[in-house]
């Protein structure tokens, strides 16, 4: 790959990562905020995929992937924790008070 | 035993234990009772083999660059008895607030495995030293907190735990981020092998920024504190004394060990006057809006807010110290025992709320008649959180006022004393109707001896502290000492 094709997956992990984290602190839904968290976890996980491939000799670095592996298992976990509690959550609410207090 | 069979087992003990009350839930608590005491022996134990030194455990036997290294110094040790003692009587506590498999509810039966696994994310964080590694312990830990918040059931606590988990998370994806760009400049993830190599280069300046301001949103350092009081405030009191004692601390530790040995060489002066400004932020804010709150559980949480503050003082006195291990060991001895003092309020409070049915400061009058013990124990707490002599508070904040009076920051000292001021002001009036005396208070709850003298326990254990300070710098001697790269 050139480096410009570097550069511009990393911009793309960065403008991901840039757009979870404003959904995760705004006001919206709670499933936007849960999706949001996969999104911003992606930005991080193309950066780390970009960087494995700038190694010099055509041969991909295998740590990022490693890291990228354990990210995904624990952003699975995270985000089956986030729906059980969304769901939880929802069926304590009335269809008035959902999500205000968030 | 070897050191690394220890370090071994105090990884192994509490997952097993978690695993343990997963499958067998009516035994969960006398596994708390049986686990949580050879947890403190082991630390202590490591403690002692340690002897100001530092152990090293190649995980799998692999040597650095490839495999993964656990470590302990005293700063490692220091925390993992603190949490210790700290869990073992909390886990007493809770021994008799959740009860018996039958008493616990469907729900509250949760409690056993998720504390366990709290307990062993806390070890594993306090051990690790790649930043990575440090990631997977964070989010472990966050995961088992937020599922306590939860347990209560309540939609309260639900939204509790959601804010909670939103914060958390999103904490961990921006140290993540910096994590991805520190291995993509260095190709290292250790934290000695990046001391070594970071350079002031934008990306690693942007790791710091990235790291520190998701470990920050974790820590609920004014003016990310917004998730902490609703919380630590809605869960049940054991968990709400484990958060506030232990919990927030853990990722104060990997700050600590991200300033003070991965980026100690790129770290301006600006940067940790701008740290300590948000500290001191959060003691005059958060100790106000303690004085505001008229609910006790609110207000202990306010006063975490403040005392996570204090710490982050530490940050400006130390980096300009000639000797870091006095300075250390003072912010050590603030940490623990607030840690110890914390814990012993929330669990008071928590007495308190089940024998009255409330926790309204304004209608506390007479507690003291129904619960001694616990009342007491909010006294002493009180007492060691204001920093009243002999309390290891006292001590603690004694060494970072000396220490700001001798490098001349004095706006550092006069934050600590209006901090002390208003603390005493916001004890007081919780203490003022505690040991009014009333007719007729009624009690709707009993409260077991063992939830009692366990709060009354840690509450003294804090004011003993104070006499003891010269084991905790011994272990600090050698820690973040300038010019050695650990």
């Amino acid at each position: 790959m050139t480096d410009s094709s570097h550069i511009l997956y990393l911009l793309a992990g960065a403008a991901l990562f840039t757009m979870g984290l404003r959904v995760i602190y705004s006001k919206a839904a709670l499933l936007h905020r849960i999706i949001a968290i996969n999104v911003m976890g992606n930005g991080v996980f193309l950066v780390l995929i970009t960087l494995a491939a700038r190694t010099p000799g055509g041969q991909a670095d295998p740590v990022p992937h490693a890291l990228v592996l354990t990210g995904i298992v624990v952003s699975v976990c995270a985000v089956g924790l986030a729906l059980t509690l969304a769901d939880r959550y929802r069926k304590k609410s009335t269809d008035r008070q959902e999500d205000a207090d968030l | 035993m070897s050191h690394h069979l220890i370090v071994g087992l105090i990884l192994m003990v509490p997952l097993t234990a978690a695993m343990g009350a997963f499958a067998l839930p009516r035994a969960g608590r006398w596994i708390g009772l049986a686990v949580m005491p050879a947890l403190v022996m082991l630390n202590g134990w490591l403690a002692l083999l340690l002897n100001g030194g530092e152990l090293i455990q190649p995980v799998g036997g692999w040597p650095t660059p490839l495999g993964i290294q656990l470590r302990v110094d005293g700063l490692a040790s220091l925390l993992l008895i603190a949490s210790s003692v700290v869990g073992f009587l909390v886990s007493i506590h809770a021994f008799g607030y959740f009860g018996s498999y039958r008493e616990a509810g469907q729900r509250n039966r949760l409690f056993w495995p998720l504390w366990f696994f709290l307990i062993a994310s806390l070890n594993a964080l306090f051990l690790s030293r790649d930043v990575f590694n440090l990631y997977v312990t964070l989010e472990l830990n966050g995961f088992a907190a937020v599922a306590l918040v939860a347990i209560a059931g309540e939609r309260n606590a639900l939204a509790a735990s959601l804010r909670y988990l939103f914060v958390t998370l999103g904490g961990s994806l921006l140290y993540l981020m910096g994590v991805a760009l520190l291995y993509g400049g260095t190709g290292t993830l250790d934290l000695a092998l990046l001391a070594e190599r970071i350079s002031s280069e934008p990306y690693s300046y942007l790791a710091l920024v990235l790291m520190t301001g998701g470990l920050l949103m974790k820590s609920a350092l004014f003016p990310l504190h917004f998730w902490l009081p609703p919380a630590h405030a809605s869960a049940p009191a054991p968990v709400s004394a484990m958060l506030s004692a232990l919990v927030v601390k853990g990722s104060y530790y990997i700050l600590l060990r991200l300033w003070f040995e991965a980026f100690s060489g790129i770290i301006s002066t600006e940067a940790v006057q701008f740290l300590g400004l948000l500290g001191a932020a959060a003691v005059l804010w958060g100790s106000y809006q303690a004085l505001l709150q008229d609910r006790l559980k609110l207000l202990v949480a306010y006063s975490t807010v403040a005392q996570i503050g204090y710490l982050f003082l530490l940050f400006p006195l130390a980096m300009t110290a000639d000797i870091r291990s006095g300075i250390l060991t003072g912010g050590l001895m603030f940490l623990i025992s607030h840690a110890l003092a914390k814990s012993a309020i929330f669990l008071a409070a928590g007495n308190i709320m089940r024998a009255a049915g409330h926790d309204r400061i304004r209608d506390l009058d007479g507690i003291t008649h129904a619960l001694p013990v616990s009342a007491f124990a909010l006294g002493l707490g009180g007492i060691s959180l204001v920093g009243l002599p002999p309390t290891a508070g006292f001590v603690g904040k004694w060494i970072l006022l000396g220490e700001g009076l001798r490098q001349g920051q004095w706006w550092w000292v006069l934050v600590i004393l209006a901090g002390s001021l208003l603390a005493a002001a916001y004890m007081t009036r919780v203490l003022v109707h505690a040991f009014t005396q009333a007719n007729g208070s009624s009690v709707l709850a009993k409260i077991s001896p063992g939830m009692e003298w366990s709060s009354f326990t840690l509450a003294l254990l804090s004011l003993a502290l104070g006499f003891a300070a010269t084991g905790p710098a011994k272990l600090l001697e050698t820690v973040f000492s300038k010019g050695s790269v650990l």
